[in-house]
C-alpha cells in the first residue's frame, strides 16, 4: 500500500474523483498553474487542464458564490480557501445560501459542493493563520463539518464530502500535513512514513461522514477530540499512564452521538480537548450532550481543554496551544478529583 | 499653524423629500433613437458612452425609432403588454391579501413591469435567471401557474415550498428561475458561477443575474463583477435602478458620482444604460445582450433606468421619506402605458381592449386566490412536519430526535 502525507493523500482523492467525474471542479486562490500554497492541488491542471483546475481572484465570497451557482449547474465543484482565517468573507455566502439552498428551494436546487480549508496552528502563522472556527460551522444548518486527523481518513472523507449531496466543509489541520503532531514542539518532527494511518489505498474507498473514530480503547476516561489534538491525547495518555478512550470525532455534524454515549457510560469520564477558543466552542455543545445524556453516569463534571479566549497569537503559541502539559494535569486533576 | 480648513462630511441628499415638490431635472433622457447600436462582438472601449446616455426606442408620440427599434413580432408585443397588466393585476391582489391578514408579506413591482417580462421573451429554455424579489414578471410571463405563486404566497398547504420560505421568495427551476434568496447582492456573483458553469461543460445556456441599485454597493456585486471579468462567462448582469432602496435613494449607493453601468467599466465588461420603462428598448437591448452571452463574447452590464413607484414592502411607507408626488412626476412615464400608446398607434390595440384585459386580469386573480386560499392562508395548511424536511438530503440523528421530541 502507498505511503502518503495528509497533501498526497487530499490531492490523490480529488485526482480520483476528477478521473471518475466531469463534473468535479477545483479551484481557489494559488490552486491551479502553482498547485496550492500547500500543494494539496500539484499536478491536477497539467492533468485536467485549465477548465477544471483553476485560479481564482482573491475574493473568497466569490469563490464560494460562483462554487454555489456551478454546483446548482449540476456540478461538483471542491473548492479551497486558502486558510481558514479567511473564509470570513465567504461566510454570507455558506451560511445564507449553501446552507439554505435546498430547505428555502424544496429540493429544486441544491449545493453540492466540498470547501477544503487549512485550519489550526503550530506552525507560528498568527493571528492570520493558524484559527479553528469549525463551531462557527456547525452552529447553522444545512452544512456538514468535518476536521480531519489522517491521510488515510483524510482522502476517504474528502471523497465522500465530494460525492455528498449537501454542502461539507471540510478543515485540515495544517499542522498535521507531513506528520502526526503531539504537541512537543521542541521534539523531532514525525511523519507519516512511520504511521499505520499513512498507508493509503490507492484508487476509490470512503470513509464516512458522521462516524467517529476510537482510536485508543480505555477504560479511566473518554477524551473528546479531532484533528490535531487526537494525538495531543495520545501522547497524553502514554506520559500519564491514564488509560483514556480517546475518540477522535473526525464528523463534527452529524455528530455520532451514539459512539460518546457508550464510552462515557462505560469509562465515567469525559474530558473535551479542541485547539479552538473555550467559549461557545464546539466543546461546549459536547458536554452540553454528554452531561443530558450521560448525567447519571458520570464521576465527574466534564472537563473542557481548549485553547485560550484570546486571539492566537504569534510569540506565545506554545502557551496558547493546549499540548500535553496542560491537557496531563487536567486529565490528572480529573481522575483525582473523586 | 496651519492652513487645513476642518474637513466636511458628505452626506448625499436626494433632491425631494416629504413635503418638497419632486425634482427630476437632474435627470438628462436623450431622445429617442439617439444611442447607437453597437455590433455584439464590440470591445468595451468602443461604448463607453453607452454607459452615460439613455437608450430609448419610443418617442413621445409612441413611434419607435432609432437602430434599436426591432421590428418585434406582434404576437410578442401583445404577450408583453398582457403580461405587464396581468402582472400589475396580481400585485394589485396580493397587497390586498397581504392587508387582510392572510399573508405576512408582499413586495410589488409597479412601474418596473417592462424589464423583467421583456428581458424573459428575450431568453430562451434551459437559461437561467437569478432574480432578486422584484422580478415576479419572469414568472407571469411564461404563464406559471398564477394560484402556485398563490399558494406560496399564503405559504398553505399547496405550497409548493412547503411553508419554508418567506412569501414570493419563489423557486421555479423549469421556468428558469433560481430560488430567490432575501439576502441582497449574492446571488450576483451566483449567477456569474452557474454561466461559468455552461461554459465548462461545453453548453450554450446563459444566465441571466438582477441586482437592484442599492445593493450594487454589496461586496458581491463587485465578486460577481470580477469574476465576470476573469472568466468572460454568458451571462447578463441586470442592474435595475428604481432609484430607491427602501429609503436610501441611489446616491447613498453611489449614484451619484457615477451611473451604474459605468460601474463596469474598471472591469472591462461592456455596459448599456437603457430606459427601463420603455419595453421596445428592453426588449431589443435584452435580446443584444443576450446573443452576445450565447455567441461567447461575454458578460454584459445592463443599468435599467426605472422608477419604484411601490413601496419597498407591505412593511414600508414611503411618504416617510420622499415627495408624495414624485411617482407620477417620474420622467420616464409608465411602461404599460407607453407600450399601450405604441400599440394603439400600430393599431394592434385599443382602450377598449385595454379596459377588457384589466377586467379579465382582475377576475383570473380574483379566481386564483380563491382557489389558493381554498387550500389555506397565512401558513394555515403548512405542516410542522415539513419545517424539518430538507435541511439535508438525509435527515441527520439529530434533527431526527428533535421531531420525535416535538412530536410530528
Amino acid at each position: 500500500m502507498p505511503q502518503m502525507n495528509m497533501i498526497d493523500a487530499i490531492r490523490d482523492a480529488m485526482d480520483v474523483k476528477m478521473a471518475e467525474d466531469d463534473n468535479v471542479v477545483v479551484f481557489g486562490e494559488d490552486v491551479g498553474y502553482f498547485g496550492g500554497v500547500f500543494r494539496c492541488t500539484h499536478g491536477l491542471q497539467e492533468k485536467y487542464g485549465t477548465s477544471r483546475v483553476f485560479d481564482s481572484p482573491i475574493n473568497e465570497s466569490g469563490i464560494v458564490g460562483t462554487a454555489i451557482g456551478m454546483a446548482a449547474y449540476g456540478l461538483r465543484p471542491c473548492v479551497e480557501i486558502q486558510f481558514a482565517d479567511y473564509i470570513y468573507p465567504a461566510y454570507d455566502q455558506i451560511v445564507s445560501e449553501a446552507a439554505r439552498m435546498r430547505y428555502r428551494s424544496s429540493a429544486e436546487f441544491t449545493s453540492p459542493l466540498v470547501i477544503r480549508t487549512p485550519c489550526g496552528g503550530g506552525i507560528f502563522g498568527g493571528q492570520t493563520h493558524s484559527q479553528s472556527p469549525e463551531s462557527l460551522f456547525t452552529h447553522i444548518s444545512g452544512v456538514k463539518t468535518v476536521i480531519v486527523s489522517n491521510p488515510y481518513d483524510a482522502k476517504g472523507m474528502l471523497i465522500s464530502a465530494i460525492e455528498d449531496d449537501d454542502p461539507v466543509i471540510f478543515f485540515e489541520p495544517k499542522r498535521l500535513y507531513n506528520g502526526p503532531f503531539d504537541g512537543h514542539h521542541d521534539r523531532p518532527a514525525k511523519n507519516w512514513s512511520t504511521h499505520p494511518k499513512g498507508d493509503v489505498p490507492e484508487g476509490h474507498y470512503t470513509v464516512p461522514i458522521g462516524k467517529a473514530d476510537v482510536v485508543s480503547e480505555g477504560s479511566d476516561v473518554t477524551i473528546l477530540t479531532y484533528g490535531t489534538m487526537v494525538y495531543v491525547a495520545e501522547a497524553v495518555k502514554q506520559e500519564t499512564g491514564i488509560d483514556a478512550e480517546i475518540i477522535d470525532l473526525r464528523s463534527l455534524l452529524p455528530l455520532d452521538i451514539d459512539t460518546i454515549v457508550a464510552s462515557v457510560k462505560k469509562t465515567g469520564r469525559c474530558m473535551v480537548l479542541h485547539e479552538a477558543t473555550l467559549t461557545s466552542g464546539f466543546g461546549a455543545e459536547l458536554a452540553a450532550q454528554v452531561q443530558e445524556r450521560c448525567f447519571y453516569h458520570l464521576e465527574v463534571p466534564v472537563g473542557r481543554v481548549t485553547g485560550w479566549d484570546t486571539p492566537y497569537p504569534h510569540a506565545q503559541e506554545w502557551d496558547y496551544f493546549p499540548g500535553p502539559a496542560r491537557v496531563g494535569a487536567e486529565l490528572k486533576a480529573m481522575m483525582e478529583s473523586v | 499653524m496651519t492652513d487645513y480648513k476642518p474637513l466636511q462630511f458628505h452626506v448625499p441628499e436626494p433632491t425631494g423629500r416629504p413635503g418638497d415638490e419632486p425634482d427630476f431635472t437632474g435627470i438628462e433622457i436623450p431622445a429617442a433613437g439617439s444611442a447607437e447600436r453597437p455590433p455584439i462582438d464590440v470591445d468595451d472601449n468602443d461604448i463607453k458612452h453607452l454607459a452615460r446616455t439613455m437608450i430609448r426606442v419610443m418617442d413621445k408620440d409612441g413611434n419607435a425609432v432609432g437602430p434599436w427599434a426591432e421590428d418585434i413580432p406582434e404576437d410578442v408585443l401583445m404577450h408583453g403588454l398582457k403580461s405587464m397588466i396581468r402582472t400589475r393585476a396580481f400585485d394589485e391582489r396580493m397587497m390586498t391579501l397581504q392587508r387582510q391578514g392572510k399573508t405576512s408579506f408582499y413586495m410589488k413591482c409597479t412601474g418596473e413591469e417592462a424589464i423583467a417580462i421583456a428581458f424573459q421573451q428575450a431568453l430562451s429554455k434551459g437559461d437561467m435567471h437569478f432574480p432578486t424579489y422584484r422580478q415576479q414578471g419572469i414568472l407571469l410571463a411564461q404563464d406559471y401557474p398564477m394560484v402556485d405563486m398563490i399558494n406560496q404566497i399564503l405559504s398553505n398547504a399547496k405550497d409548493p415550498l412547503k411553508g419554508r420560505q418567506l412569501p414570493i421568495l419563489y423557486s421555479v427551476r423549469d421556468y428558469g428561475f433560481f430560488t430567490v434568496s432575501g439576502n441582497l447582492g449574492t446571488q450576483f456573483v451566483q449567477a456569474v458561477g452557474w454561466a461559468m458553469a455552461s461554459a465548462i461543460k461545453g453548453d450554450t445556456k446563459i444566465a441571466a443575474a438582477w441586482i437592484g441599485d442599492g445593493s450594487t454597493a454589496e461586496s458581491d456585486f463587485h465578486a460577481a463583477l470580477v469574476n465576470a471579468s476573469v472568466y468572460q462567462p454568458p451571462v447578463v448582469l441586470n442592474v435595475v435602478n428604481n432609484q430607491w432602496a427602501i429609503s436610501s435613494f441611489q446616491g447613498i449607493a453611489g449614484g451619484n458620482s457615477a451611473t451604474f453601468a459605468e460601474r463596469a467599466h474598471g472591469y472591462g465588461i461592456p455596459s448599456l444604460r437603457v430606459d427601463g420603462n420603455d419595453y421596445l428598448a428592453v426588449y431589443a437591448v435584452s435580446r443584444w445582450a443576450i446573443e452576445r452571452a450565447r455567441r461567447g463574447f461575454g458578460p454584459t452590464l445592463i443599468e435599467w433606468v426605472t422608477y419604484r413607484v411601490a413601496p419597498h414592502s407591505t412593511s414600508d411607507d414611503p411618504s416617510k421619506y420622499r415627495p408624495k408626488e414624485e411617482s407620477s412626476a417620474w420622467p420616464l412615464g409608465d411602461p404599460i402605458l407607453r407600450l399601450k400608446n405604441h400599440m394603439i398607434q400600430r393599431g394592434l390595440w385599443s382602450d377598449e381592449r385595454q379596459t377588457q384585459a384589466e377586467t379579465e386580469f382582475d377576475e383570473e386573480v380574483r379566481a386564483a386566490t380563491k382557489e389558493a386560499e381554498s387550500h389555506g392562508t397565512m401558513g394555515s395548511g403548512a405542516s410542522p412536519k415539513e419545517m424539518f424536511e430538507c435541511v439535508f438530503k438525509e435527515m441527520p440523528p439529530h434533527l431526527r430526535e428533535q421531531r420525535q421530541k416535538m412530536g410530528v
